[in-house]
């Protein structure tokens, strides 16, 4: 069966040298109304934008020490990073905090005690984690400590087993994973359940089949992935949804050939970028979003991504693969 | 931004935009000084508010706030009513940041904040959140706090399930209202509460499952929620034994020279392994709940260990290798009886905490035959012939081959009907060409086979792998799951009896009529019926389109596997083979390793990215570090495997750098692409 290579030939192309173009511009232009209300996750916004220039292998045109420069301003006393200068701490702009230093190869720069301690205290007793000191619970926020204290390698802060153990609870009848306890699986926090017990080693508590067939129904007749049953589709699944069929191996389930059209269908041809659904406004957000899904998709000409660590498989070999 | 339109912007309309921006930054600016200073007057608070109103995300302003509210608070703990007003007031901006957006995590965490407080304004909240879920009745935010509010006012599980239903009739797509009910219900099901037994509460629910199907065959919340309703059919809560190896009656022999024991140890007490085979992941399989009654020396300190994931301790596969002696000088061969009593005291355990609580027993006979002891042939396995077909009615074979299940299934009858009945009434729907439908089909048949009595088991096979085929044409999107399940379903097929699978078992000659079986050439895209095959020895796989090698762990008795002309796309889908202890000869030749740049198995492998440690042996010591980073899954797999003979020729690879890698991750390979490595 060959429906995976049949629509290749129609298909348009990846323009990357506009998207590059246009994380270059978005960095610089910031005086619209869309770009200041982002300004409080702009380390976000920095981790998405490098990592597509990775991708795309022109990481180089970025000035690292600027980067670098700005990215300590954001770093509390805590060892936490805020969003922006400024702003408070959280363990959200803290993980790409430490995910744009991986990028880089600079994570010697970093006080590792001192992060590493920032995000280990976030550990409950019931070995969920909150995002800050101000309590909120989210296996997002369960993911984002194991993922940052394994680049760190400095797992053995936490209770591993618990925080496993709570991932777990959070397991659904439909296979699939919610923020917590008895919430409704969506695509986004299976991501990071099935990311984080990718990462601990712990996937023998999925049940892939039953997932795998919940997470291939996310695709819908355009070729799109959603995020969950009866909604639209959207780029940013394609990551989602992607890594986590990856992880559990279970990716031949989809259709490659139709998610990549999709995906291209999204691009601003013009002036670079790529938005949700065809002809929507682009952002980074979803630019890296798209790219990474090419990447998870085999698209030539896009680096691999690794889909437990959202980094580069060259960035992640080197850290955890070398002694 | 989602789901705005992509759209050049006029000149008038940018300037109006970057007008918004520059307010809104010096808003921002007065605001973090604000913070930094620690100012909380009313004027501070206000802006907050004023910030919050136009970005309801900027999450410093929430943090702003609870730190304003508890300044307040320290200083007025012992006004009531000003306490009310206060926390009043953040109730207030919480709810209309909700409806600027709805979205917004802070600021629902801030509601929870606030509340957890001690306000006493919980009886308002369903009300306000009664207004939300009418607005966004998916709002994963809301139901989640639905869930919060409930548990804080102890509200009945029973009302809940109403308004679950009553969310469900006003749209029956609504995936979240579906959703809340299986774990409202499960939790009453687990309980059994009044009202509550399965068999009679499920299938009340599959009649309102029904509906959502029929009404429309497109909505998957019906898809979902009737695939629970039959896991919950089929799948008693009690662990059973489905199989085991030596089988219930089978008599074994046991000599140096055989490939039926471990011959690695070079000890004279020599072992053989003890399989136990669970429907589902159990722990606590152990001396203490598994008892050994024989003659046979060396069961006392047995251990068991399960087949799987090192962190994991619980498995459907549990192993123990029984220790005999050969070295004893006996003329005659010897036989003892071997009696395996399992569950007579508690500790078996699923993984969701059910115990296995029907003791279960089975018996079989050992015969230890003293062999002159020979060194070890190096001779090539070839796949080509040394094949001699077997008779299906021989008594050898009868004798390895227990198909039967062991444990009967308690609670039937009810659980028979309800899947009769959903295949009737399935059967009627009135689109032939549905999906869902031939899909619902294909998984009730499957369901029905597994109850069913042997003879008829064939012919439900066949049926169902026609369904397959159909879907495979009908919903081309998803072709390699309904190849998936395919394959399952044939392979259900070829283990369902002794003459089936005959057609597909032949002793191979030059290694001591090993028992093999050949499933080449079968279009098998996964491995499934595991526990029917305990007992073979070599096994062909080649010419399918296989791309892991899952399932196969539970094989200890493996020697020979050949995976040639297959989908194996990296070292890491051979992970499972690290558990097989007695197998010597692999071949992976032809296929696609080294093709990809994504690896499905990478995190299905232990090694480091999956924080396992990295024990570093002899071996790895002496290798080039860069060599094992980049063939890390060749490394961390192969050198737990004891090969003798492997063949990789025909995968991307094998070129000449990783031939002479592999030689030095697995030193005791005798024969490397047909090539003989040492004399």
């Amino acid at each position: 069966m060959s429906s995976s290579s049949s629509s290749s030939s129609q298909m348009g192309e990846l323009v990357a040298d506009k998207h590059v173009r246009y994380i270059l511009m978005s960095e610089k232009k910031k005086e619209s109304f869309e770009s200041v209300v982002m300004d409080h996750l702009r380390m976000n916004g920095a981790y998405w934008g490098l990592t597509t220039l990775d991708l795309l292998d022109k990481l180089p045109s970025v000035s690292v020490d600027e980067v670098v420069s700005w990215l300590l301003t954001c770093q509390h006393e805590s060892g936490g990073f805020a969003g922006n200068t400024g702003h408070d701490p959280h363990v959200l702009y803290t993980l790409s905090a430490v995910q744009i230093l991986a990028l880089f190869d600079k994570l010697d720069i970093l006080d590792v005690a001192k992060v590493s301690s920032y995000i280990a205290g976030l550990q409950n007793e019931d070995g969920s984690f909150s995002g800050d000191m101000w309590g909120e619970v989210d296996t997002r926020f369960s993911y984002i400590a194991i993922c940052s204290l394994s680049i760190l390698k400095c797992l053995d802060k936490i209770n591993v087993e618990k925080a496993v153990d709570y991932i777990v609870s959070c397991k659904n009848l439909d296979g699939g994973f919610g923020c917590t306890p008895g919430a409704e699986s969506h695509a986004g926090q299976i991501f990071c359940c099935v990311g984080a017990l990718a990462i601990t080693g712990s996937l023998h508590h999925v049940d892939k089949d039953l997932l795998g067939w919940w997470l291939c129904e996310r695709q819908v007749k355009s070729g799109g992935l959603n995020g969950r049953p009866e909604k639209l589709p959207d780029v940013c699944y394609s990551w989602w949804v992607l890594s986590s069929l990856i992880m559990i191996d279970r990716v031949h389930w989809i259709n490659k050939a139709k998610l990549v059209k999709f995906i291209l269908d999204c691009q601003d041809l013009e002036n670079g970028g790529i938005s949700d659904r065809p002809d929507d406004a682009v952002d980074i957000f979803h630019t890296y979003f798209g790219v990474a899904g090419l990447s998870l998709l085999e698209y030539p000409g896009v680096k691999a991504i690794d889909p437990a660590y959202a980094l580069p498989v060259d960035v992640i070999n080197r850290i955890l693969l070398t002694k | 931004m989602h789901g705005r339109p992509r759209k050049v912007y006029k000149p008038e309309e940018e300037a109006a935009s970057a007008a918004k921006a520059v307010k809104f930054r010096s808003l921002q600016s007065q605001f973090l000084s604000n913070h930094h200073n620690k100012i909380y007057t009313k004027e501070a608070i206000d802006l907050s508010t004023k910030l919050l109103e136009i970005n309801p995300e900027a999450y410093t302003a929430w943090n702003y706030r609870k730190l304003a509210v508890e300044d307040t608070l320290s200083r007025q703990e012992s006004d009531p009513d000003l306490v009310k007003s206060v926390l009043d007031e953040e109730l207030k901006v919480v709810e209309s940041s909700l409806k600027q957006n709805v979205k917004s995590y802070g600021a629902w965490h801030h509601r929870k904040w606030v509340l957890s407080k001690g306000h006493s304004s919980v009886g308002n909240e369903l009300r306000l959140l009664n207004e939300f879920q009418t607005l966004d009745s998916r709002n994963f935010h809301a139901w989640n706090y639905r869930r919060f509010v409930v548990e804080l006012t102890n509200r009945s599980k029973h009302d809940e399930l109403k308004y679950t239903e009553f969310m469900i009739g006003n749209n029956i797509s609504n995936y979240s209202a579906w959703h809340n009910r299986s774990v409202l219900l499960s939790s009453l099901l687990e309980r059994k509460a009044d009202g509550f037994m399965p068999s009679q509460k499920i299938p009340e629910e599959y009649e309102l499952v029904h509906n959502a199907i029929f009404t429309d065959e497109d909505v998957q919340s019906g898809w979902f929620y009737h695939l629970w309703l039959l896991d919950q059919t089929v799948n008693v809560e009690t662990p059973l034994l489905i199989s085991s190896w030596p089988p219930h009656g089978s008599r074994i022999n046991l000599s140096r020279a055989g490939c039926l024991n471990d011959s690695s140890s070079s000890s004279k007490l020599t072992t053989f392994p003890l399989i136990l085979y669970f429907d589902q992941a159990v722990g606590g399989v152990s001396s203490s709940t598994v008892a050994i009654d024989s003659e046979l020396k060396g069961i006392e300190d047995l251990v068991w260990e399960p087949v799987s994931n090192k962190n994991s301790q619980v498995s459907c596969v549990w192993v123990a290798r029984l220790k005999y002696m050969s070295s004893e000088p006996c003329f005659f061969p010897k036989e003892y009886k071997v009696k395996v009593r399992i569950g007579n005291s508690p500790g078996i355990v699923s993984s969701r905490g059910f115990n296995f609580s029907v003791p279960y027993e089975f018996v079989f006979t050992a015969r230890v035959e003293d062999t002159v002891q020979e060194e070890p042939r190096e001779v090539i396995v070839s796949w080509t012939d040394g094949f001699d077909i077997w008779d299906a009615q021989s008594e050898d074979l009868k004798n390895l081959v227990n198909l039967d299940q062991l444990n009967g299934q308690m609670d039937f009858k009810w659980r028979q009907e309800a899947i009769a009945e959903e295949i009737d009434l399935f059967r009627t729907l009135p689109d032939s060409n549905s999906k869902i439908g031939k899909l619902t089909i294909a998984r009730l048949l499957m369901a029905k086979a597994t109850m069913s009595e042997n003879d008829v088991k064939g012919v439900h096979y066949e049926e169902i792998l026609k369904l397959y085929n159909d879907l495979m044409a009908l919903d081309s999107t998803h072709y390699h799951y309904y190849k998936d399940e395919h394959s399952v379903a044939l392979l259900r097929k070829v283990t369902s009896s002794t003459e089936s699978l005959s057609r597909h078992l032949f002793r191979y000659s030059d290694m001591n009529n090993s028992v093999c079986l050949r499933l080449n050439n079968s279009s098998l895209s996964r491995i499934a019926s595991v526990e029917k095959l305990l007992f073979v020895q070599m096994l062909d796989l080649s010419h399918n389109e296989l791309h892991s090698t899952e399932g196969l762990e539970a094989m200890q008795l493996l020697s020979c596997l050949n995976l040639s002309h297959n989908r194996i796309r990296s070292f890491s889908a051979l992970d499972s083979l690290r558990h097989l202890k007695q197998l010597r000869v692999l071949d992976v030749s032809h296929n696609h390793i080294g093709e990809h740049s994504v690896d499905t198995t990478r995190y299905l492998c232990s090694s480091p990215l999956s924080n396992s440690e990295w024990s570093q042996d002899e071996v790895g010591r002496r290798m080039t570090p860069s060599l094992v980073t980049k063939y890390w899954d060749a490394y961390f797999v192969l050198r737990d495997l004891n090969l003798k003979q492997l063949d990789i020729a025909g995968n991307v690879v094998a070129g000449e750098e990783f031939s002479s890698f592999v030689p030095q991750v697995v030193p005791t390979l005798v024969w490397l692409n047909g090539h003989k490595l040492r004399s």
